[in-house]
């Protein structure tokens, strides 16, 4: 809004000055002519002019230098804009001056001084558009210094415009001074032609074009105001006579100058032009490549897209890109060739004994050319091929085809192999970024694992005015193999189960939910521990694969008789804490762990125990995890150890006693890490 | 982690074990094991005698060849346990299915005695 009003401000404040203008100079030139005192004072057409060009000045400058999406042919054609403007506006007056013909007003001095005020007004309002035009273009790339000397012909002109309206003949050696200096300068200026170079081949013509119209308008006004102040001074020469400016002069110039420069430069640069928009293609294709992986959803496109950066860039006429698969037969994408024929000229290679496109693990690019030469009624002439490497293996080989002979050069050569590179890296991580996916699927597959587990331990255990049951479990993966339970058999029994699948990790968690099948399942049946046992053992010993097993002890509890048996198979040894002796032991009885014989000798393996338990006894059930953990000397935690810890808290309540249990355990291995799965079920009697 | 040498003399294959086994390493146990069953020896003597540490995993190795040994006819005895290993086995009941020894001449006379 602000540049609008500055831009409307400026134009209006130029207008009242040119208005001022024209008044003063015909009144001073009227004054002058009737030899009378003019009634304003004779400096103010030059000061209104000064004012004039200030404002134009300013105009142009919000105008043009800020706009910001203009590109070059945008200012060019501003400033051709411009001169169309003025020089109709111009050919308009003409026209009228050619109907009027020779009368009376037409030969009026005063009127032809109208007519060279608007002419010169329209004239310098030109060379003011250009002159900003060009600071833009030559101010494109800038540097320090550049703008440095800018701003000193920007000043010199200032100041020569100053000069112009104190000393009004062109006689002053100051003048001449100035002259010379903004002659120089603008010399230095106009060697600034950088923004030739990023004009493609068409923007070239129209810049050509619309500098031709440009130089046409200058002539014109050039022409039209000499002739017009020729016609003034020969009356009298007090009007504002713009031979005399050095302002006006320097600018026009100025302007000249840097006009044929840019005209000459791009009509020299036309030749060369297409290397450069090459060079800016191959930049383009380039990003397109290694930006393909965040866009593409496949590696396909990425193929099509090397393919198609490649034929583009080296101006090829055909290309094809083979992949090999290790599952499948090699896949080949084609570009300006049929699969047929590409297949045909492999196959000619490979008849030929050429080494290089069918090779795949020659990792040097090769020009195959002189080996095509040979196959009749193929259409290509050169060949060269390209290794497509990933993670320092081959995956492919891009193969560029041309119908000329001798089609490729070093350079073309070097930016294939470009592409054939970022080609490779960005199919390496899009592979990467697939393998991060799918790992990422794999972590979440395993938290729905864990959760799964999770709850197949029991939430609540079975309690009893007898006994209270407090259990804990941690695995060392994701999922562990540890299981433990409680079921109510009838009214006085309890069955109790801690159990422990060999190895760990997945594999042991669907062991371990198997158990919990098999526990559930045989429970209820009111069965014999051992014949529990030999049970469980027939059904896992199909399930397990080779080398797995579960050791578990299997207990009834009987508050009836307030006896427990149980059965061991393999698992660690029950440590008992006896309350009316205060002393605690393992209990030593031997089992076989499940799983491990197929026959039926297994019921020969294990043995049934019992024993009856009082107030104040305590049963602690344990995984090897927990006596195997070790500190960081690598010492174990241990029987002794474990045994000691319960003696430690005997007289507390069975959560009490485990939580003081893992506790030690943890401050004992020193880590949160723990690399088996702890488990433990605390059963107080009471 | 573990490391398994071989020594044969006398038609016996002696397997000595160096170090841990735990799940990873028990796989270099089974290999050790296929493979000198697969080279047919029918006489395997296992050297306990720098086995720290076996994991369960590594107690499954022995366990899941009983079955296989005992259809071959091949006889395996291991000596030189020391006592936590010792103790893995008898918690687990592998005891009872395997023949163990304490030293390396009483597990040769019965390796003799068991293939006559």
């Amino acid at each position: 809004m602000r540049a609008k009003a500055l831009i409307r401000l400026t134009f209006l404040g130029s207008f009242i000055a040119w208005v001022v203008l024209v008044f003063s100079d015909v009144t001073v030139l009227f004054s002058d002519i009737r030899g009378l005192r003019p009634d304003v004072p004779v400096w103010l057409p030059r000061v209104m002019f000064d004012l004039y060009v200030l404002c134009l000045f300013y105009y142009y400058k919000f105008k043009i230098e800020k706009e910001e999406n203009l590109n070059f042919t945008d200012i060019l054609w501003q400033v051709f804009a411009t001169g169309l403007v003025a020089t109709v506006i111009s050919l308009a007056l003409r026209l009228v001056l050619f109907l009027l013909g020779e009368t009376a007003l037409a030969t009026n001095v005063l009127f032809v001084d109208v007519v060279y005020q608007i002419n010169l007004a329209l004239f310098i309002s030109f060379l003011i558009a250009a002159y900003t035009s060009w600071k833009r273009l030559i101010l494109y790339q800038k540097s320090k210094w550049l703008i440095r000397i800018w701003r000193v012909f920007e000043f010199t002109l200032l100041f020569a415009l100053l000069y112009d309206s104190i000393n009004t003949s062109l006689n002053g050696t100051l003048g001449t001074v100035i002259a010379v200096a903004l002659g120089v300068v603008g010399l230095i200026l106009s060697a600034n032609m950088k923004w030739v170079a990023y004009l493609n081949f068409k923007q070239k013509w129209t810049s050509l074009l619309l500098l031709l119209l440009a130089f046409f308008y200058l002539g014109y006004f050039l022409y039209t105001v000499t002739r017009l102040s020729d016609f003034i001074s020969i009356q009298s020469t007090s009007f504002l006579d713009f031979r005399a400016h050095t302002f006006s002069l320097s600018i026009f110039g100025f302007v000249i100058v840097y006009s044929l420069f840019s005209f000459l430069v791009i009509l020299f640069n036309l030749p060369t032009s297409s290397v450069f928009e090459q060079k800016l293609e191959e930049v383009v294709n380039f990003q397109r490549i290694s930006q393909s992986i965040q866009t593409e959803q496949n590696e396909e496109s990425v193929y099509n897209i090397l393919l198609e950066s490649s034929v583009s860039s080296v101006f090829a006429d055909a290309a094809w890109l083979e992949i090999k698969s290790a599952s499948e037969e090699d896949k080949l994408y084609t570009y300006g060739i049929s699969e047929p024929e590409a297949r045909a000229i492999k196959d000619h290679l490979s008849t030929n004994k050429v080494k290089g496109v069918l090779d795949q693990s020659v990792d040097k690019t090769k020009n195959l050319s002189k080996h095509l030469g040979s196959l009749k009624g193929a259409r290509f002439r050169s060949i060269l091929s390209f290794p497509i490497m990933v993670k320092g293996d081959s995956i492919g080989t891009l193969a560029i085809l041309k119908e000329l002979p001798e089609g490729f050069n070093k350079e073309m050569t070097r930016v294939v192999s470009t592409f054939a590179n970022q080609a490779g890296i960005s199919i390496e991580n899009f592979r990467l970024l697939e393998e991060a996916f799918q790992n990422e699927r794999y972590k979440e597959e395993l938290k729905i694992a864990k959760m799964v587990q999770k709850s197949l331990l029991p939430e609540n255990l079975e309690s009893d005015g007898d006994f209270d049951i407090a259990a804990f479990s941690q695995s060392a993966d994701e999922v562990g193999g540890d299981y433990y339970d409680t079921i109510r058999i009838n009214e006085n029994k309890v069955a109790l189960i801690i159990a422990d699948v060999s190895g760990k990790g997945t594999t042991a968690a669907f062991h371990m939910s198997q158990m919990k099948g098999i526990f559930h399942s045989l429970a209820q049946q009111e069965l014999e521990p051992t014949e529990f046992m030999v049970r469980a053992n027939q059904a896992l010993v199909f399930c397990l694969e080779r080398g797995s097993f579960i050791s578990a002890i299997y207990f009834v509890v009987d508050t009836a008789n307030k006896t427990v048996t149980y059965c061991r198979a393999g698992h660690c040894p029950v440590l008992y804490y006896h309350g009316d002796t205060d002393s605690s032991e393992y209990f030593k009885d031997k089992g076989a762990a499940l799983g491990m014989v197929k026959n039926k000798s297994y019921c020969k393996m294990i043995e049934v125990n019992s024993f009856g338990y009082k107030t104040g006894d305590i049963m602690v059930l344990y995984t090897d995890g927990i006596t195997e953990a070790n500190d960081n000397k690598g010492e174990e935690f241990g029987y002794d150890r474990l045994q000691q810890t319960l003696m430690e808290v005997r007289q507390k309540g069975a959560k009490e006693i485990q939580e003081h249990l893992i506790t030690k355990l943890y401050e004992y291995s020193g880590t949160k890490d723990i690399n088996d799965d702890y488990t433990t079920m605390i059963v107080k009697f009471g | 982690m573990v490391q398994i040498k071989r020594l044969q003399e006398e038609g016996i294959d002696t397997l000595a074990i160096i170090g841990e086994i735990d799940a990873s390493s028990s796989i270099e146990l089974d290999l050790s094991i296929a493979k000198s069953v697969g080279e047919g020896y029918k006489k395997i003597l296992v050297d306990c005698g720098s086995l720290e540490y076996i994991s369960s995993a590594g107690l499954g190795v022995f366990m899941s060849y009983i079955e296989e040994f005992s259809d071959k006819g091949i006889c395996m005895v291991m000596f030189g346990l020391n006592e936590k290993v010792e103790n893995n086995f008898n918690i687990l009941g592998l005891a009872d299915l395997l023949h163990i020894r304490n030293t390396k001449e009483e597990a040769k006379q019965l390796i003799n005695e068991l293939s006559v």
